[in-house]
């Protein structure tokens, strides 16, 4: 098996073995960067030289008997909206195109922690905003499979990067579906964890209620693996929770399920979806889903119907709610965040610009692209006196009717299957133009913020066009466990069948 | 459906602390009516009696000591300074 080929669990058993040396996986990863890159355009920056320095230093770690774990050794990449100590970390923005972070996020930490190679920082829509990684200063991702359709977003190039092998894993945040959204573009699997599970330390803030960072991989097992070692209650993240320690009933855990909400996700990873009650919102099936989706997204139901799982169709209501809800509260809580880029203390700042004030105004204008100024002018506006009440808090309080429509399918399914988006990747160019269709395609992934719930894309197809298409599985606050479970006995059963049609053949 | 005229583009801007051309404020208008034409679908929803949710679990405030971890970063944090002297970031005039 060549290197490439291998998971990233896979691959660091064999380094861990002695088979593999951590710089043979570093050198077939450049490599591949070589061939693919100029094409694909995964990277705003590659760390070749850092990367190195890590790779002698984590294998005499390994060699040594101190890294033990799952990740040991390998290279994985990191969206570029998470600060990396000394490495430039830009945001795919101009007003950071400079800006060198005196520190790591959390999660990059953790990374490093477990022995990980980070070999570079990937290309994403500016400041997270923007479902295709168009709105990047630093130009377009495409998508490894079609290089004429976008990779989705906003972590595209995490994504892309993981199907084109010039990374086996990579990080990426998902605001309203920028990471399950891009991994069902590219056929990886992309998961948002719960609210408060992994840090957001470090995280470049777009919308802090509903930022989390989340693993994009090759394989269901990589991705509760990266997990595991991501999560856990961080005193820099007042957000973020110790998922061991809560109370049934209490802490947003319902009763009888606290052991569900522990950090051990790769114990999840078992075959059997037996007598597990799964909800599709029928909702999610009507108007404006591409018919190839929708069979593929069907087909896979059935497939976890023959393995056991009580499968239904149900009304989960409010779904047309939830894009205006999301981008009232979003482009809110992104004009706070974004007021801290100024051009004093870092980043881009105009040339000439007059006094203070002026400063200011043409620093932005000048920094930020087209997308951010139209979220920064509608946050500003729903948050200002005389509009406050009738655009941000109506949203809040829609965004409670959402929770509760969500709490009522949860009390019947543990786990509600969908689309994560109602088309395959778009044609580079076709969404720019008209930004609130380009909202219209979140619809299936953004109540999982909104709500602060978990999900999942895995693989589940391709259209006429060979576009991969992603199938989504949602569950209750810290449920993690049981759409893992269910996305892993998918993942399995899929393989099982290629296995025994190529046989056949 | 709303119309956003020059003065609500005016002070949004300047709450933005953004500076638009006579083109972007044009363009800005219509974005912004379009969204919020959208936006205004939320009215079908009654919401009498319901509390707005920012965080969607219980939180309080959570005290602690205020301990010191990080060590001295100030060369770090001056070397992304767009302008910097002595030591210090360097402003623009704030009062004529």
């Amino acid at each position: 098996m060549k290197i490439l080929d291998h998971t990233a669990v896979e691959l660091s058993e064999r380094i861990r073995q002695g088979e593999i040396k951590v710089a043979e996986a570093l050198e077939a990863v450049f490599a591949q960067i070589d061939a693919r890159e100029k094409e694909l355009h995964c990277y705003v920056t590659l760390m070749r030289e850092n990367a190195w320095e890590q790779a002698d230093l984590i294998q005499a770690g390994i060699d040594a008997g101190n890294l033990t774990g799952p990740l040991a050794g390998v290279p994985v990449a990191v969206k570029d909206n998470m600060c990396t100590e000394g490495i430039r970390t830009t945001c795919s923005s101009k007003i950071l195109e400079h800006f060198v972070p005196g520190y790591s996020a959390t999660a990059v930490e953790k990374l490093r922690a477990a022995g990980a190679v980070i070999i570079g920082k990937t290309n994403m829509d500016e400041f997270a905003m923007g479902s295709t990684t168009e709105t990047s200063y630093f130009g377009v991702t495409k998508n490894p499979h079609h290089t004429g359709y976008v990779p989705g977003g906003s972590s595209g190039g995490s994504a892309a990067a993981v199907a084109a092998k010039e990374c086996f894993a990579a990080l990426g945040s998902d605001t309203g579906g920028s990471v399950r959204q891009p991994a069902s573009h590219c056929g990886v699997v992309g998961m948002k964890p719960t609210y408060g599970t992994v840090s957001r330390y470090g995280l470049i803030a777009y919308g802090s209620s509903l930022d989390q960072i989340g693993p994009l991989a090759k394989d269901v097992r990589d991705c509760a693996t990266i997990l595991e070692i991501l999560a856990g209650r961080d005193d820099k993240d007042s957000t973020s929770v110790d998922r061991e320690q809560m109370i049934p009933g209490k802490d947003g855990v319902k009763s009888g399920e606290a052991l569900c909400a522990g950090n051990d996700f790769t114990k999840a990873l078992q075959e059997d979806v037996q007598g597990m009650r799964i909800g599709i919102p029928r909702d999610y099936l009507k108007d404006g889903l591409d018919p190839e989706v929708r069979t593929a997204v069907l087909t896979a139901a059935e497939v976890l119907g023959q393995k056991g799982a009580f499968v239904e169709e149900f009304d989960l209501g409010l779904v047309k709610y939830a894009i205006p809800a999301y981008y009232t509260i979003a482009s809110a809580e992104a004009s706070s965040n974004l007021e801290r880029f100024d051009g004093i203390k870092y980043g881009y700042r105009a040339a000439e610009a007059g006094d203070l004030h002026a400063m200011y105004k043409k620093t932005r204008a000048q920094g930020f692209g087209v997308e951010v100024k139209r979220r920064i002018l509608l946050g500003s506006f729903v948050l200002s006196s005389g509009y406050y009440d009738a655009y941000y808090l109506k949203a809040l309080r829609v965004k409670a009717l959402i929770k509760k429509v969500f709490d009522e399918a949860f009390a019947k399914y543990d786990v509600i299957l969908g689309p994560v988006a109602p088309t395959t990747a778009p044609k580079l160019g076709e969404s720019l133009s008209d930004p609130l269709k380009m909202y219209l395609s979140d619809i299936y992934t953004i109540s999982a913020n909104l709500t602060g719930m978990p999900g999942i894309s895995v693989p589940c197809g391709e259209d006429k066009a060979g576009l991969p298409i992603g199938l989504q599985l949602i569950g209750d606050c810290f449920q993690e466990k049981k759409i893992l479970r269910a996305a892993y006995t998918y993942e399995q059963a899929i393989k099982a069948d290629a296995g025994s049609q190529n046989g056949r053949g | 459906m709303k119309v956003i005229d020059d003065a609500v583009i005016e002070n949004v801007s300047i709450l933005a602390k953004l500076e638009l051309s006579e083109d972007e404020k044009v363009q800005a208008k219509l974005d912004m009516e379009k969204m919020l034409e959208y936006i205004d679908q939320l009215d079908e929803l009654d919401t009498e009696g319901i509390e707005p949710v920012i965080h969607i679990f219980p939180m309080e405030n959570v005290f602690r000591e205020d301990v010191v971890t990080n060590g001295d970063m100030r060369e770090m944090i001056l070397a992304n300074a767009p302008e910097e002297k002595s030591g210090m970031f360097v402003v623009p005039q704030t009062f004529a």
